[in-house]
């Protein structure tokens, strides 16, 4: 057993050993994979912690936005179809702590990160769900955008992350056909059902742009984490690839992307498009976005009432041990 | 292997045993109360997701509510054969009094221990329920019963598990234990309760007396409450409960619940979602 | 050495998880959990590792009773089977063209 102080030291006595850092540079630059118990730079280290618990954290408040439809979803099969996406997202959320206290930090203490406001997450997950409709445009946008990112994760130069990538990526390509669906079935509905689904991508469309970060030349960590091959690709590459899969997409569903800016640029190979309110995304990010309390408040809650049920189960355990060992 | 290449198992189970059966109007009647049932335990499960004690458990809630779900509308389905009507339509388009649940199923899901308790139950009665129908006479219920017994003996266990952690674990958890036993036990009487419609059905091979199934479920409950130094419930706290799901009288939970589940289906009526 | 992710801190500690996919296979390594005690970790790798036919058997094994080869001593450790080439077939040429060898 190893204690993360110990963990913290190791990483910190950077002068150790510097055939250690010439290995990692190596295998870095050879596009190997580094596994936990191999030497790190601690700033390696931290950004992992960091990225990594703040995806954990994102897969578990996500969890609220679509878990406020499973009661009232609107067909037997939609409803089974929501709660077992909603499920995926706490075993992705499982998926990813385990894979960060693979670095030396316990769920517990990433827990209590979040419950006291001091860690982040995808700050999507702050807007409201008003609407049924809200469910597919989460599953095809938000997903959609998710994957985006996601996908180029799988090859991380951290083994247990791109691992836990890999799995999270196969479960999630249902996630983003039954948004898909939902909306597509809106859209062939009645009247009312295609304002609901235009409604939900107007609302969500460019939040989801948003997911993939600041532009290029104002995201701080973004050349250290392509140059350890954390992260693949740009923030800007990524939205720009996005965009593209949704333009055709949204002319199969029938609706409208709201960005009347929006058009191929023949010369630049890309798609034109408005400029993003950052001012947003920096308010949502901040702490005023529509339900940033209410996501916190729920997690809180949700773990504080749970406390004496896990406690009970550990005080079993302990009881049953001591049985075992007295017989 | 590409995600379009996995093999999809059947969605509705019994669906290729009965395929065009048509429910008898008895028959439509007893899978109502089936299909009621594990609707609602199902439609309070999935109120725990993202709610749960621990992460692991709001995955392990999820399943039992997902595999409830998959039975309610398996039975709903071929209840609907009779008149007609969609699963949908039976559990969208229907008031409280047309509701067929049993009151212990309609239960709020109050603290963990008292969904422990409910589970529990629930589980214990299910099990042998669906393992007596499995040899039913109807082939569609026999089906239905196949698959859904197997995953109901995986709820027993889990409920099984929690019961025991709850009452041995702190002291706390004891209390809160012990008051959820003492909640819930006076809905279990109307699970074994005959009446015309199961004696007509059992006589014909298609459903098991209710009340047959009460020594089973007593034996293992008795098992499971000696091991967690449980007690049924006597004296001044020991209530049995009137019940009268069945013929659609209900507490006063299934209304509200019933409200939050219909809400957007009906305020589209003949839309599809 | 240990496996790291242990901290001994945790109310639950944790459980690496092994699946076994079909029969004829060896249980691989899948991922970690928590759980309070050996019968739920099992169950609960059921429901987390297994929703979507992955796996017809399973193994738990707390994670602090996994003992790991040292990776700074990697060198040493895994240095010597290097250049023992006759522990493979294909160093073996001389029966080249002679059938079933």
């Amino acid at each position: 057993m190893t204690a993360p102080a110990e963990l913290s030291v190791a990483a910190l006595d950077e002068h150790r050993d510097e055939a250690a850092q010439a290995r990692f540079d190596d295998l870095i630059a050879q596009d190997s994979r580094i596994e936990p118990r191999d030497w790190m730079p601690d700033a390696y280290r931290k950004t992992l912690i960091r990225q990594i618990s703040q995806h954990a954290h994102s897969e578990i408040i996500g969890m609220q936005p679509e878990s406020n439809w499973i009661t009232r979803a609107p067909s037997l099969k939609r409803k089974a179809i929501l709660m077992a996406k909603v499920q995926d997202e706490a075993g992705h959320g499982l998926y990813l702590y385990s894979a960060a206290q693979t670095l030396g930090i316990s769920r517990e203490e990433m827990m209590q990160q979040l419950i006291e406001g001091k860690a982040r997450y995808s700050s999507i997950f702050n807007y409201t769900t008003p609407t049924w409709a809200d469910m597919g445009a989460i599953g095809w946008l938000v997903d959609g955008a998710a994957i985006c990112n996601q996908v180029p994760l799988c090859r991380a130069s951290y083994g247990p992350y791109g691992r836990a990538m890999v799995r999270i990526c196969k479960e999630e390509s249902f996630h983003q056909r039954q948004g898909f669906e939902i909306l597509l079935e809106l859209m062939q509905g009645t009247e009312a059902q295609r304002e609901m689904a235009q409604d939900a991508v107007n609302r969500w469309y460019w939040p989801s742009l948003m997911m993939f970060g600041p532009p290029d030349d104002e995201s701080p960590n973004s050349a250290q984490s392509m140059a350890w091959n954390i992260k693949r690709f740009s923030n800007d590459e990524l939205r720009q690839r996005f965009v593209g899969m949704l333009v055709p997409q949204a002319e199969a569903l029938g609706v409208t992307l709201p960005d009347p800016n929006l058009r191929w640029n023949e010369e630049k190979q890309a798609y034109d498009m408005s400029e993003i309110d950052w001012h947003e995304f920096h308010e949502v990010l901040a702490g005023r976005g529509p339900a940033n309390a209410e996501r916190l408040r729920r997690r809180r809650e949700a773990h504080e009432e749970g406390a004496w049920v896990r406690e009970a189960a550990a005080a079993y355990a302990a009881k049953q041990a001591a049985r075992k060992v007295a017989a | 292997m590409s995600v379009d290449q996995v093999a999809l198992a059947e969605e509705l189970a019994g669906s290729s045993a009965g395929a065009g059966h048509v429910a008898s109007a008895d028959v439509a009647e007893y899978a109502l109360r089936l299909g009621d049932d594990a609707l609602v335990l199902a439609q309070q499960l999935g109120m725990w997701i993202s709610y749960a004690p621990e992460l692991e458990e709001d995955i392990a809630l999820g399943n039992i509510g997902l595999d409830l779900l998959g039975h309610a509308r398996t039975l709903l389905h071929y209840a609907g054969t009779a008149t007609g009507r969609s699963e949908d339509d039976l559990a969208y388009f229907r008031d409280e009094p047309e509701f067929r649940n049993a009151w212990l199923f309609e239960q709020p899901n109050g603290d963990f221990a008292h969904t422990i308790a409910r589970q529990l139950f629930a589980s214990t009665y299910l099990y042998e329920l669906y393992g007596a129908l499995s040899s039913s006479t109807d082939p569609t219920l026999a089906a239905i019963a196949v698959k859904s017994d197997k995953e109901v003996d995986y709820h027993r266990d889990h409920a099984i598990q929690w019961t025991l952690r709850l009452a041995g674990g702190t002291e706390e958890s004891r209390r809160r234990m012990i008051l959820a036993v003492v909640d819930t036990w006076p809905y279990v009487e109307e699970l074994f309760a005959d009446d015309a419609l199961v004696e007509r059905l059992a006589a014909e091979g298609v459903a098991p007396l209710p009340s047959s199934l009460r020594p089973a479920f007593d034996a293992v409950i008795a098992r499971v409450f000696a091991e967690a130094e449980l007690e049924i419930p006597t004296g001044r706290t020991a209530f049995t409960a009137s019940g009268g799901g069945r013929e659609g009288r209900h507490t006063e939970h299934l209304g509200p619940m019933l409200a939050e589940m219909q809400v957007l289906a009906r305020a589209h009526p003949g839309a599809s979602w | 050495m240990s496996t790291p992710g242990e901290m001994g801190t945790e109310a639950w500690p944790l459980w690496e998880v092994f699946v076994r996919a079909n029969r004829g296979l060896s249980h691989v390594h899948v991922g970690s959990l928590h759980a309070p005690d050996a019968d739920m970790a099992v169950r609960n790798a059921r429901d987390l590792y297994t929703r979507r036919n992955e796996g017809v058997s399973i193994w738990v094994v707390p994670a602090d009773a996994i003992t790991t080869s040292d990776p700074d001593a990697k060198g040493a450790f895994f240095e010597s089977p290097a250049g023992k080439n006759y522990r493979h077939a294909v160093y073996y040429t001389k029966s080249e063209g002679v059938k079933h060898l």
